[in-house]
């Protein structure tokens, strides 16, 4: 990665984060259990240390990268990015056998790829052709596997046990990790991580307006992104309590 | 590090979405108008507005809360959106305690927005057809949000059928519920300073106060 950005927000003392981590886990003490995320102590700790990373690391990297780069290039980093998703989800949408699904995929990577430049530009976005969205989480789903305990891993993000296997699964399979040169592998996966980031950077602004707890605001959102993707756009309605 | 991995990603985009789309939904309800109908009537009405606004377009706070007051406010239900937050607990709450939870939650909800608002200006918005049988009084209007660069988003709006007009009680952002996001939220800050405790915490973060 790039070096270190001196646009921090807000400085932080070296204490904080073993005070974090020990304020987290009593916090995590005295709240009820939660079934979809058993290991919150263990969580709130880890996502303390994400959010000292992300404050003075992460998040001033992903504005640089958006201050500095034109956005057509970001643009087209993205495309490239998705285009192999696409080719991911195409797979997917195979293993779960939504067959329409993975043939628009599969038609997305072809179009794109032949006549896109590799996938630099989306060309079969602005023919109207949708992205299927699926990912080995999901195909886990599926296929029946519950989604075990909720993690936070620091600087990824929220996932589950189920979800973390898929992503973990992808890596080991994924294009990029084909690449035996190391420092154009690192130099890729970290351009991906910046990319992410960065379309990320006006949600963190809307998490830090609307949440009460930014770790319940975000794991809440995580896991119902996850059912409706799961669902295809179309989840079933959670029974609503006593109302 | 970081993997290359979509979800981190889509599940910022997603709760910023929400945020910004909420705003389509408003203004004055006439008789017999159908949800689908309205939902595009307020949508067009306040994106015209935000767009030929100069003041808007330069950030005037003041103004934004103003096309939110009367365009989109009037179409929410915020009482049946904060039940839906509080789950239970909502019963346990006395009708003043319930009042006070409207207003801070309306509050939060409208600040919110105006944040969103300032960054988003240059969506088009795709109805898709409403699925809705003859009868129903609850129903999800699907819209789909085109930003100028990146995916479509998809917003959907829980509409009920009030005396009057059809009123907005939840907005799903890219399958994320923004009321029933609070659930969790709201339970917590009830177990540790009970319902008054809420209405305190409410009421701090919209005098400005950060969240933890």
């Amino acid at each position: 990665m790039a070096s270190e950005p001196h646009v921090t927000r807000r400085r932080r003392s070296p204490l904080t984060v073993p005070v974090a981590l020990a304020a987290a886990l009593l916090a995590g003490c005295a709240a009820v259990p939660s079934r979809v995320d058993p290991l919150e102590p263990m969580n709130r700790a880890l996502y303390e240390v994400h959010e000292v990373v992300d404050t003075n690391f992460a998040r001033p990297l992903a504005q640089a990268y958006v201050d500095l780069m034109p956005t057509p290039i970001r643009t087209a980093v993205s495309n490239v990015f998705n285009n192999i998703d696409d080719l991911f989800s195409a797979v997917n949408g195979l293993l779960q056998g939504k067959t329409d699904k993975a043939g628009h995929d599969l038609g997305r990577v072809i179009l794109n790829t032949g006549f896109g430049f590799g996938g630099i530009f989306d060309l079969a976005s602005e023919m109207g052709i949708p992205r299927g969205n699926e990912d080995f989480g999901q195909t886990f789903a599926v296929w029946g596997f519950g989604q075990g305990p909720y993690l936070f891993i620091p600087v990824f993000g929220p996932t589950t046990v189920r979800d973390g296997a898929g992503v973990l699964l992808r890596i080991a399979v994924g294009p990029v990790g084909t690449i035996h040169d190391v420092a154009l592998r690192n130099s890729l996966y970290g351009v991906g991580a910046v990319d992410l980031r960065a379309q990320a950077l006006g949600a963190s602004e809307i998490v830090d307006t609307a949440a009460l707890d930014r770790y319940l605001f975000i794991r809440n959102a995580y896991l119902q992104r996850r059912r409706y993707l799961v669902y295809d756009g179309e989840p079933p309605r959670e029974k609503e309590e006593d109302e | 590090m970081a993997v290359l991995e979509r979800s981190a990603r889509r599940l910022g985009a997603l709760v910023l979405l929400a945020a910004a789309t909420a705003l389509q939904v408003a203004a004055p309800a006439r008789a017999e108008e159908a949800p689908d109908a309205l939902v595009k009537r307020v949508a067009q009405d306040v994106l015209a507005t935000i767009k030929a606004d100069p003041l808007i377009q330069a950030g005037n706070e003041a103004r934004i809360r103003e096309v939110i007051e009367t365009k989109l406010l009037p179409n929410f239900d915020f009482a049946r959106m904060t039940a839906l937050a509080m789950g239970r607990n909502w019963r346990s709450a006395t009708p003043e305690q319930q009042k006070r939870l409207t207003d801070e939650f309306r509050g939060l909800l409208v600040r919110t927005y105006s944040g969103a608002l300032n960054q988003y200006r240059n969506e088009t918005v795709e109805y898709k057809p409403l699925r809705m049988n003859p009868g129903d009084t609850e129903v999800m209007v699907r819209t789909a949000v085109q930003r100028a660069a990146g995916a479509p988003v998809q917003i959907d709006y829980g509409m009920e059928k009030k005396a009057d007009s059809w009123k907005c009680y939840d907005v799903v952002v890219a399958g994320v519920s923004l009321v029933t996001n609070y659930r969790d939220e709201f339970n917590a800050q009830i177990t540790n300073g009970g319902i008054d405790g809420l209405i305190r915490t409410l009421a701090d973060r919209n005098r400005g106060v950060a969240a933890k």
